[in-house]
């Protein structure tokens, strides 16, 4: 080969000149979408600053130990190891009872609310604003109404609605402490938290049933739908996919987000013997009271992957194929 | 005349119908026992406050709750009104604010197909699932660096992160027919004018939707109060309340005045619920398209 010949490698600069071209075609495409990053704008930027980069710190700090006072100081995976290992409340208490508590109040919330929902859109117009209301109610009045109307019905005493009125009736004996024992204190819980259940998925939910277009259930009728069931499976559901979507992305974040419902209930903090104990309040625990927050901080990480993997599954069952 | 019109309506609905109402009522009555007894609750005199079990309707309706709530202020540099001030201009501004924001944001990710909208909307599917209680460190260190401190703004901005709104709206306005924004393209709509003219008028219940979430959730919100707000002068209502009853729970002293003041608490959720879920099913019943 002779000295001074620049050797040229054609594929190079075909590679190169393609790489350039992709990435003026990228810079195109952007800048013809330049419009949509406007609209997105306002948003994007609190989502950063309160969402994003809080969970970034988050994450950081769960590999480190942190109590508020002095600086972080980093110790790797320690906190996660202790947590899967040694943190004998978490793996007896707060674990199983999360998904005990989640496999009931999840499923069971998310049907209750699409069945009312879908209740309440077959009643007359007018109704409906007050029967949505009602149902709707106990998310609006909170842990108000917790204290008021719950409280004095699973009391523990003679007095406690229920007890009173299992008593007359002879279904039991004495009088049963529905939120200090603890094998009552966890069905309680689900009971109290499915009667509140009916949150923003449901809100949702009633306005994806009304929306479903009356055209499609006429047609159905002539291609030979019989009952309402048949209607809801092959009609209702199908329509409203993307209001099921979010109702069940919000009934299992909301499920393993609630913790409290149980200090309230019994009214101390851990719950007797841990019987409510779950991961939201083993977080609750190791940040507002012991202060080892970056312990606390690997807790909502791995709150947070059980919570992907849940949705994830949720967006198998209801994701619209074309853009999911 | 109304009457008869009503009793041929009932005529009118099958069997199915009938039972459906009458189970409805039921249940709707006891999900509404809280409201009736939070009204009630606010009129009650000192002895009927105490009873065990607790009665649901009140006897001797007063008023001196109320008088005794605005007592409590009279001494104190930050009067009571100041308080609702607070709240008042917060909410207004957030739930404005957080509509418009989430509208505008959930249009392109639904109808546009810029680079990076599928990984964006990923972004915010995840972080609907994380729990903000773990991030309250790390989100006042940010409140801080943006001096928000004593600041409206402090109040709102971190509302305005509301990826549930986003979601929400996205999923509706995905039901919108592209060959309405096409038709709209045609006749040489620009995207401002697709936005203002198409996507908020056909995705009104979502909006509305967003709206009453949004309120409930920044009205009675006492963290950005707690986090973010030195000045007491800056704090909000639901945060004034808290003070009243922390320290409550074995005490008589000024449960009359907290009952009353859970019944400010709550009126206004109550009014802007029906209000903008009445809209919502009047939207329903009269768009023809969807």
């Amino acid at each position: 080969m002779p000295k001074n010949e620049v050797v040229v490698n054609p594929q190079k600069i075909e590679r190169h000149v393609i790489g350039n071209s992709r990435l003026q075609e990228l810079i195109k495409t952007i800048y013809k979408y330049r419009i949509s990053y406007l609209y997105i704008a306002p948003f994007t930027l609190c989502f950063l600053a309160f969402i994003f980069i809080p969970i970034v710190m988050a994450f950081g700090l769960s590999f480190t130990y942190y109590n508020a006072i002095e600086p972080p100081r980093f110790i790797g995976w320690k906190n996660f190891q202790n947590l899967l290992s040694q943190d004998l409340i978490f793996l007896q208490h707060s674990l199983p009872n999360t998904f005990k508590f989640a496999l009931f109040v999840g499923p069971g919330g998310y049907i209750l609310s699409f069945l009312l929902a879908w209740l309440i859109a077959q009643l007359p117009n007018k109704a409906r604003t007050w029967y949505a209301l009602a149902f709707y109610t106990p998310s609006l009045t909170g842990t108000i109404a917790m204290g008021i109307v719950w409280l004095p019905l699973l009391a523990g005493d003679r007095i406690g609605y229920l007890n009173s009125f299992l008593m007359k009736f002879g279904f039991i004996d004495s009088p049963i402490l529905w939120v200090q024992d603890k094998a009552y204190l966890m069905g309680s819980m689900i009971g109290v938290t499915l009667w509140s259940s009916m949150g923003i998925g449901f809100l949702a939910m009633l306005a994806g049933v009304l929306n479903v277009n009356q055209e499609l259930y006429e047609a159905g009728r002539l291609d030979g739908i019989k009952s309402r069931l048949q209607e809801i499976w092959y009609i209702t559901i199908p329509s409203m996919k993307p209001q099921m979507l979010f109702g069940a992305v919000m009934a299992i974040v909301g499920t393993l987000k609630s913790g409290e419902i149980g200090t309230t209930l019994s009214g101390s903090f851990p719950t007797p013997e841990y019987s409510a104990h779950v991961i939201i309040s083993s977080i609750d625990d190791y940040s507002g009271v012991r202060y080892e927050l970056g312990y606390a901080s690997a807790i909502s990480v791995f709150l947070l992957l059980i919570m992907f993997a849940a949705n994830r599954f949720s967006i198998k069952l209801f994701g619209t194929k074309e853009d999911e | 005349m109304l009457l008869f019109r009503k009793a041929s309506k009932l005529k009118a609905m099958d069997p199915f119908q009938k039972m459906l109402l009458v189970v409805m009522t039921a249940g709707a009555i006891f999900m509404l026992l809280p409201i009736f007894y939070i009204f009630n609750h606010a009129l009650k005199p000192y002895h009927e406050l105490f009873l065990y079990p607790p009665t649901i309707f009140v006897r001797q309706p007063t008023l001196q709750n109320l008088q005794e709530l605005l007592n409590i202020t009279k001494n104190s540099i930050v009067p009571i009104s100041r308080y609702l001030f607070n709240s008042v201009v917060v909410s207004a501004a957030t739930v404005v604010l957080v509509t418009i924001i989430s509208a505008l944001c959930a249009y392109p990710i639904s109808k546009h197909q810029f680079p990076g909208h599928k990984l964006f909307f990923g972004t915010i599917l995840l972080s609907l699932m994380f729990a903000p209680e773990t991030v309250a460190i790390p989100r006042y260190l940010v409140a801080v660096n943006l001096g928000l401190n004593n600041q409206y703004f402090g109040h709102i901005l971190p509302h305005l992160a509301a990826p549930v709104g986003v979601f929400l709206l996205k999923q509706f306005i995905d039901q919108i027919p592209k060959e309405l924004f096409e038709a709209a393209k045609v006749d040489g709509a620009n995207e401002h004018v697709l936005f203002a003219r198409i996507v908020l008028p056909m995705v009104g219940p979502a909006i509305a939707t967003v709206a009453i979430i949004t309120f409930q959730g920044v009205w009675g919100d006492t963290q950005t109060s707690t986090l973010f707000m030195q000045d007491e002068a800056m704090k909000t209502f639901p945060f004034f309340l808290n003070t009243l009853t922390s320290n409550l729970a074995n005490n008589v002293a000024r449960q009359g005045a907290a009952a009353v003041a859970a019944l400010i608490l709550f009126l206004p959720n109550f009014l802007f619920f029906l209000f903008f879920q009445r809209k919502v099913i009047q939207t329903m019943a009269h768009s023809g398209i969807k």
